[in-house]
């Protein structure tokens, strides 16, 4: 069979391929979302697959399709986990019909994330087994495993994957496609209907089965002693810590590289720990191997002592905390520093028109942001708001902060903005709250037509879906004036408008009760727009340009500033969309579109 | 002996069509690869980084500071902000290419553009390579990161791998003709 050099997302969805899965269901979230882009691009005749509104529901959909009787996938980011858990912790005790996998991307280091939680803690809270991938080649063949694994102990799968784990990329041999009938559905409440009187009875028999899973562990291929004679050190570790782990110490200690991480074969870890007097657990996030081994009994472990639970690891971090600090050569460059380069909202961005036009009215409002692109608009010049925790709380957290403001004599309104996905993901609910408690505060929806931050996945809203099909675009305006929002109380525009703009900020301001803005503009670098803006851009005339630098402040990438000729200047025309945004602010008619 | 390459850019540079075009060139020339990179919040004009490890074997794909056998930086001051990767003795090639960022357009930072005379004080290999000049000449500066990689994998001496064919496999129809003209400027510079 051939081989190919594939991410370890790219091998899970391969591994889905050959493992005879029927359905995939997830929401976007790095480093996960790829997993579902290459199920959807590449097996849409073999494996329907969708992007849900949410993990949560993307997670009942899986165990629909198992309970149906078809193989299923559903995939998220660590903190998507979060808001799966709810179904998760009750699909433990059903167990599967046809096999179950949830993947969890986990992200040490929060290259892409607001937290870095660890998800191997879930799998002993919600009773699930575990799985966890070295490198692209164990994704394709553990997620097969994983399939055995789920329709022979009646269990759902968490399969664990890191950053590293799902963004790298290695040597993958592929293989061919087991086709696997969808079984037959049938109706077993006792199984299924998590009434009190059914679910204490499942309870015992997952606990049971959970046995016999770790039994099953002792032997498990997914686990490996790679034993070497000679040493007094034996080294426990699982995911891309082996990795490290080899690179360090090569064949000069035993390692226990464990692949079913949960339950923990005790006898497995027991047989293993016994025959060393050093006994070294390397694990990212939390010491999850390592406690396991101290309720052994097994004192002579280091593990969190040395090595960090922050961040994530690479080999010199192993190295270090474990055989002790060694200075690392670097060169020296005198007199010169890389200025810094911070991601910033694209030239052309829909969402520098809204925060612009907030900028300008900053004192009336207190302003509660989001995860989105958006999300880039906290950094100056644009400030564009005070707090960003997690999905949906832009909206929802409104409702407390304005009794908050109000309560202290704060004369500020609360307004919270999301985008598009992200309304569909949980800002609805939130908005729901916000109008059933008349809460005086304003929703802003920055509806760019995509879910833009991760990468241009279709969503509820869009006219396809994941496989390219056509879908019905599900109308934000519709779904707001269906809370009851009034003509009085709903302002929708293009955000680059900024006349526009201020109007419905003074409005919302004015405005009692609830008050929703919907700014439409569509994402630059959707392909269609950014096809149709292709060689518009626009020009400074530095006859006009008197050096106020008032079109600076709208922060475009496009635009730049010579300090010597003390004059504005368009330094990047290709990505210039000639949005207008910059000539706006311009009173001295300095700024035209080009051709024009 | 594994070596290690870091590729270094701006958003919408290539580097990550480079770095896998690279990858799948080792593989047919029979190494064992893996490659690195970080998606995110680096594709809205940040940095991007991806790393690129080869050899018998491979255990880890990241590359740690003061490991990189070669840095290859389309931009000028990348080349700059990845030398703690650099090891002892170590190349750097890059593009004498420009892109300021955010903090320089608006004046609140400045830009060194003497970046690579400075680095050529202390540091003994940096090869200086005009890819998007060189790019734009051949009439598309978006293949900067082809003459790039062929100015790589001149220096790594993997000159006996057929680059041409993966080069074919890579692209769509019409471009081919112009990357693969790309690699020839790139492997034919000194
Ligand atoms: C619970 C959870 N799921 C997924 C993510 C990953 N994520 C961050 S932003 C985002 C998309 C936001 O899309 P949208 O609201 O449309 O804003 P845009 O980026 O298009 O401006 C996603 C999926 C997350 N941070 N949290």
């Amino acid at each position: 069979m051939s081989k190919q050099i594939m991410s370890g997302n790219e091998a899970v969805a391969r591994g889905c391929y050959e493992a005879g899965v029927h359905f995939a269901a997830a929401y976007p979230g790095t480093p996960s979302t790829e997993i579902l882009e290459n199920i959807g691009g590449l097996y849409k005749e073999e494996i329907y697959s969708e992007w849900a509104p949410n993990e949560k529901v993307a997670a009942e959909a899986a165990l629909g399709a198992s309970i149906g009787g078809m193989r299923a996938i559903c995939t998220f980011k660590h903190v998507g986990m979060n808001v799966a858990a709810d179904p998760i912790f009750t699909a433990g005790y059903c167990g599967v019909n046809a096999g179950l996998v949830y993947v969890t991307a986990d992200d040490p280091a929060c290259h892409s994330s607001q937290n870095e939680q660890d998800n191997r803690l879930y799998a002993p809270h919600a009773k699930l087994a575990m799985v966890e991938p070295s490198d692209s080649q164990e994704c394709k063949d553990f997620i097969k495993k994983a399939y055995e694994i789920s329709e022979q102990f009646d269990i759902p799968v968490l399969f664990r994957m890191t950053t590293r784990v799902c963004h790298s990329k290695s040597v993958v041999e592929l293989g061919e496609r087991s086709e696997v009938p969808v079984k037959k559905y049938e109706r077993r409440p006792e199984k299924y209907s998590m009434l009190p009187v059914n679910a204490r009875k499942r309870h015992v028999i997952r606990e049971a089965l959970l046995q016999d899973l770790e039994e099953y562990a002792y032997t498990s291929e997914l686990n490996r002693v790679e034993k070497v004679e000679g040493t007094d050190t034996g080294v426990i570790t699982s995911g891309i810590s082996y990795q490290y782990v080899k690179d360090v110490f090569g064949d000069s200690v035993s390692v226990l590289k464990m692949g079913l991480t949960h339950p923990l074969s005790r006898r497995l870890l027991q047989e293993f720990a016994s025959g060393y007097k050093h006994l070294i657990v390397v694990e990212e996030g939390e010491p999850y191997l390592e406690n396991a081994l101290k309720i052994l009994g097994f004192t002579n472990v280091t593990g969190k002592d040395k090595l960090t639970i922050q961040g994530e690891f690479n080999t010199r971090v192993v190295r270090d905390s474990l055989l002790g600090k060694q200075e690392v050569f670097s060169y020296q460059v005198e007199g010169v520093q890389a200025p810094p380069r911070p991601p910033v909202l694209c030239a052309g961005c829909p969402h520098r028109g809204f925060y612009y036009a907030l900028s300008r009215q900053s004192d009336k409002f207190v302003s509660s942001g989001d995860i989105g692109c958006y999300a880039l608009a906290v950094n100056p010049p644009l400030n564009g708001f005070d707090t960003c925790i997690c999905m949906g709380a832009g909206f929802s957290s409104l409702v407390g902060l304005s009794r908050a403001l109000k309560a202290q004599g704060d004369t500020r309104k609360a307004i919270g903005e999301l985008g598009d996905s992200t309304f569909f993901h949980s800002g609805l609910t939130s908005l729901i709250d916000i109008v059933a408690s008349q809460t005086n505060a304003v929703a802003v929806i920055l509806d760019n037509s995509i879910t833009a931050m991760t990468g241009h996945q279709e969503n509820p809203g869009t006219v396809r879906n994941l496989m390219g099909y056509e879908s019905p675009a599900i109308s934000i305006e519709a779904l707001v004036r269906a809370l009851g929002i009034d003509d009085d109380h709903l302002r929708i525009f293009d955000p680059i408008d900024q006349e526009a703009a201020k109007e419905a900020l003074e409005a919302a301001y004015q405005a009692e009760g609830p008050f929703v803005i919907i700014t439409k503009r569509p994402c630059a670098l959707i392909k269609e727009v950014a096809r149709a803006n292709a060689g518009k851009h626009v020009q400074i005339d530095p006859d006009k340009c008197v050096g106020c630098k008032q079109c600076m402040k709208v922060a475009c990438p496009s635009l730049a500033f010579d300090s010597e000729a003390k004059k504005a200047y368009v330094a990047d025309t290709a990505n210039c969309n000639q949005c207008g945004l910059c000539l706006q602010q311009c009173k001295f008619g300095a700024i035209g579109k080009a051709g024009e | 002996m594994t070596k290690s390459i870091i590729l270094v850019g701006v958003g919408g540079q290539g580097t990550i069509t480079t770095s896998s075009i690279l990858a799948r060139g080792l593989i047919a020339g029979g190494k064992d690869v893996k490659m690195s990179e970080i998606h995110g919040m680096s594709q809205r004009g940040g940095t991007v980084v991806t790393q690129v490890k080869y050899g018998e074997k491979v255990y880890s794909p990241i590359i740690g500071e003061g490991e990189a056998d070669l840095i290859v930086s389309f931009e000028k001051v990348e080349a700059l902000r990845a030398l703690p990767y650099l090891k002892e003795g170590g190349t750097v090639v890059t593009d004498i290419r420009e892109i300021f960022p955010m903090p320089v357009l608006t004046g609140a930072a400045a830009y060194p553009g003497d970046a690579i005379e400075q680095m050529q004080k202390s540091v003994p290999n940096v090869i200086v390579v005009r890819a998007a000049e060189l790019a734009q000449q051949l009439g598309n500066v978006k293949a900067q990161n082809i003459v790039l990689l062929g100015a790589l994998v001149k220096q790594l001496g993997l000159m006996e791998i057929d680059w041409r064919s993966i080069i074919r496999d890579s692209f769509p129809e019409k471009l081919v003709d112009l990357n693969l003209k790309a690699f020839e400027a790139g492997t034919s510079m000194e």
